[in-house]
């Protein structure tokens, strides 16, 4: 392990401390400077570890998720490919099962259509199809979610077709802390992982300071953001940002235990359902489409474990069952503080 | 300004041995010499033995769908012996199933397979190709993949992918093509032109004079090739192979061949296909051509293609018994395959098997009635 000097190096921009209390080196950065900060840890520490996708290289990625990578690694280590999602994702794979681990990229949420069946008709089903012969050990990074004013399929939230595709896990973090940690464990994972990266909260106007040091957070395990016994609130992505920001319009004798998910696939079952247990109440908050989203089956499972603890029916606050629109309306599509803190009180008046 | 020719090119077209077993003595010099021929004749009956008999268990109700490769041999074989046994890397369809059982995949995982049993795609250690693949003109780019993590760490083996005609409509096999001409990748693009696609013959299924010059765009060496001519197939693989492992980058093998069968026992191509082509195809079949040119060397004879026959119905045997005798898979199999480690609403499924929640859990709140297995 490279001590914090050295790894200071990948990224020299940012602020570092050795925090006082426990010793650890730490590193000032957001979301997305958590995972550039990551892959260079990671390319550091294996060197099987590649990236490739549009404009990762010299440009560093659209979001800039890979700056200076290539200059650091070299042009062998991070690749511009081909405009070509499918060809991304397929060359992925076979990479993958050439010994490498292989980190694609792809650009937008939007554009992973021409990848699917490369992500689920092959890297989803290797390790069954061939019992355990060949595995796809990879992590498919893609910025996903509504909120940047970007144009047409680029605020998509697909993360439930991704979670019903058995084989594949999917993460979802969304804060620097949980994103350098877990995307570490997707590296570390034998099988496919999909790393979604809520693009509203990549660049806070908040720095986080986080520990330098390489670190795993097991994937499949939710965060209790806030205790509290009156109401649990689930969400993930940058929708835990507008529970939060609910949470502020609540009167004070409400008390929300806040849980965010971090992995969609497989599903933290035990925290939400210890949560509800507890609190009797809960409301589900995510950006994607209502019908058949993840609070579905959030829902169903807090029913089925939950049953007799609940005292109002499960609400799930979403984006509507519509096309996402075009950004002069993403805000009023998306859930908001106010529809989180409505739901909320009705939930608690039921 | 004038107009200038901002590209030409040109489409090569190789047979070495014609239908009637006649050699180019020229074009064969440094190929296959007799002794191997020898050897691959008496494999590529070995190999025709067993898809005929898997055609059977089919029709009698021992085996589900099956792709007969019947007639597409030598394409299989000429390229598989071209390629490193344990060094190069098969990225195969379905019907070059003689190409991967000389690599190494043992004859009755591919009738385990198509049983029905996903341990026939279980490839043992050391054997390097993929499985079988359904989904058409997907894998290619897994052998680009593949290839160039070779190229990465500079392994000197190469990747050699089959598909059909009908699979270069595909985009995948486009944006395999490029990636493989833009990494310069170590892969081999073999195309067993068959002439059908299910019912499509090739002219449907595009307007070039050939396959071959599709490859032109990607600024590959190509090369089109008598796909029932052993001699020519192997001369042409050879080239491609060991130009990719010196590092000169992919290429494009278009072997003209012909889908003696139907497309798999599923289907009826009397429905679309003139029984005279089916006719003059039969007298360019491969095993033939070997026959009549190893019998004119006096290195064959009637008497030794009976006790070669008997043989293979010894191995036929031998091998649809290793098949058939594997019992069917535990369930539990699924559950423990979908990940590396099986994640706790599954291993609960694995455990209760079923997936409904009440009587999973003791304690669970609710419960009326004890619940008993």
């Amino acid at each position: 392990m490279s001590n914090a000097t050295e790894q200071a190096v990948f990224n020299p921009k940012l602020r570092r401390r050795v925090d006082e209390g426990s010793g650890v080196n730490q590193v000032e950065c957001n979301l997305v400077e958590a995972i550039t900060l990551t892959l260079a840890q990671e390319m550091d520490r294996d060197e099987r570890v590649v990236c490739l996708g549009e404009d990762v290289g010299l440009n560093g990625g659209v979001f800039r998720a890979t700056d200076g990578l290539q200059a650091r690694f070299g042009d062998q280590r991070v690749f511009d490919t081909p405009l070509s999602e499918s060809g991304i994702m397929g060359t992925a794979v076979g990479l993958a099962m050439g010994g490498m681990r292989p980190i694609p990229e792809i650009q937008f949420e939007g554009f992973m259509g021409p990848a699917y069946d490369q992500l689920v008709n092959h890297a989803a089903r290797y390790r069954t199809r061939s019992r355990g012969a060949i595995t796809i050990p990879m992590v498919v990074r893609v910025p996903v979610g509504g909120g940047i004013h970007a144009p047409e399929l680029h605020s998509d939230s697909p993360e439930a077709i991704y979670a019903h595709q058995p084989g594949l896990k999917v993460v979802m973090p969304c804060t620097p802390y949980d994103a350098k940690g877990l995307l570490a464990a997707a590296l570390e994972d034998p099988d496919p992982v999909l790393f979604f990266e809520p693009k509203r909260v990549y660049r806070l106007p908040t720095r986080d300071w986080i520990p330098e040091d390489r670190y795993t957070i097991p994937i499949g395990q939710a965060k209790v953001v806030t205790e509290g016994d009156s109401v649990t609130v689930i969400s993930w992505g940058a929708s835990v940002y507008q529970c939060l920001e609910a949470m502020d319009q609540l009167p004070e004798d409400i008390s929300v235990e806040m849980i965010d998910m971090r992995t969609i696939s497989p599903i933290d079952k035990d925290t939400i359902i210890a949560s509800v247990q507890k609190t009797g109440r809960c409301v589900i908050v995510h950006e994607a489409p209502k019908t058949a989203g993840m609070g579905a089956e959030l829902a169903t499972i807090l029913q089925e474990h939950c049953f007799l603890y609940l005292k109002a029916p499960v609400q799930r606050v979403a984006g509507f069952d519509t096309i996402m629109p075009y950004y002069k309306l993403e805000l009023e599509y998306l859930p908001n503080a106010k529809r989180v803190a409505e739901a909320i009180t009705q939930v608690m008046a039921y | 300004m004038p107009i200038r020719t901002a590209y030409t090119a040109k489409i090569d077209y190789l047979q070495i041995m014609d239908e009637n077993g006649v050699l180019d003595e020229k074009l064969a010099k440094d190929t296959l010499t007799d002794a191997e021929v020898l050897e691959l004749y008496q494999y590529m009956c070995r190999c025709r033995a067993l898809d005929e008999t898997a055609f059977k268990l089919q029709r009698s109700g021992r085996m589900g769908t099956y792709p007969q490769n019947k007639g597409q041999e030598a394409a299989a074989i000429g390229s598989g012996y071209a390629a490193k046994r344990g060094v190069d890397w098969l990225v195969p369809c379905y019907r070059e199933n003689a190409a991967l059982w000389m690599h190494g995949l043992p004859m009755h995982y591919v009738l385990l397979h198509w049983m029905g049993d996903e341990r026939g795609n279980q490839i043992p250690e050391g054997v390097r190709m993929t499985p079988l693949c359904i989904p058409i003109g997907t894998q290619m780019l897994h052998a680009t993949g593949i290839s160039w993590a070779m190229k990465l760490r500079k392994e000197p083996a190469v990747a050699i992918t089959y598909f059909g005609d009908g699979a270069t409509s595909e985009g995948d096999f486009h944006e395999a093509m490029n990636f493989a001409s833009t990494f310069q990748t170590p892969t081999v693009f073999f195309c067993q032109n068959n002439h059908w696609a299910i019912s499509v013959p090739r002219e449907s299924q595009m307007n070039s004079e050939t396959v071959a010059q599709k490859a032109l765009a990607y600024g590959m060496p190509t090369v089109q090739v008598d796909g029932n001519d052993l001699l020519a197939v192997y001369k042409v693989s050879k080239e491609a192979i060991e130009r990719a492992r010196a590092g000169g980058g992919p290429s494009f093998i278009e072997a003209v061949t012909y889908r003696l069968a139907d497309h798999t026992t599923a289907d009826d191509a009397r429905r679309y296909r003139d029984p005279k082509e089916v006719e003059a195809w039969q007298g360019k079949d491969p095993v033939i051509r070997l026959r009549k040119y190893l019998t004119a060397k006096g290195l064959w004879s009637d008497e030794k293609q009976t006790a070669l026959d008997e043989a293979a119905k010894t191995m036929v045997t031998e091998v649809v018994r290793a098949a058939e005798g594997i019992a069917k898979p535990p369930l539990a199999d699924i559950f423990d395959y979908t990940y590396a480690t099986v994640p706790a609403e599954l291993e609960t499924q694995k455990r209760t098997m079923r997936t409904h929640s009440l009587g999973q859990n003791p304690e669970q709140v609710g419960l009326q009635t004890e619940w008993t297995s």
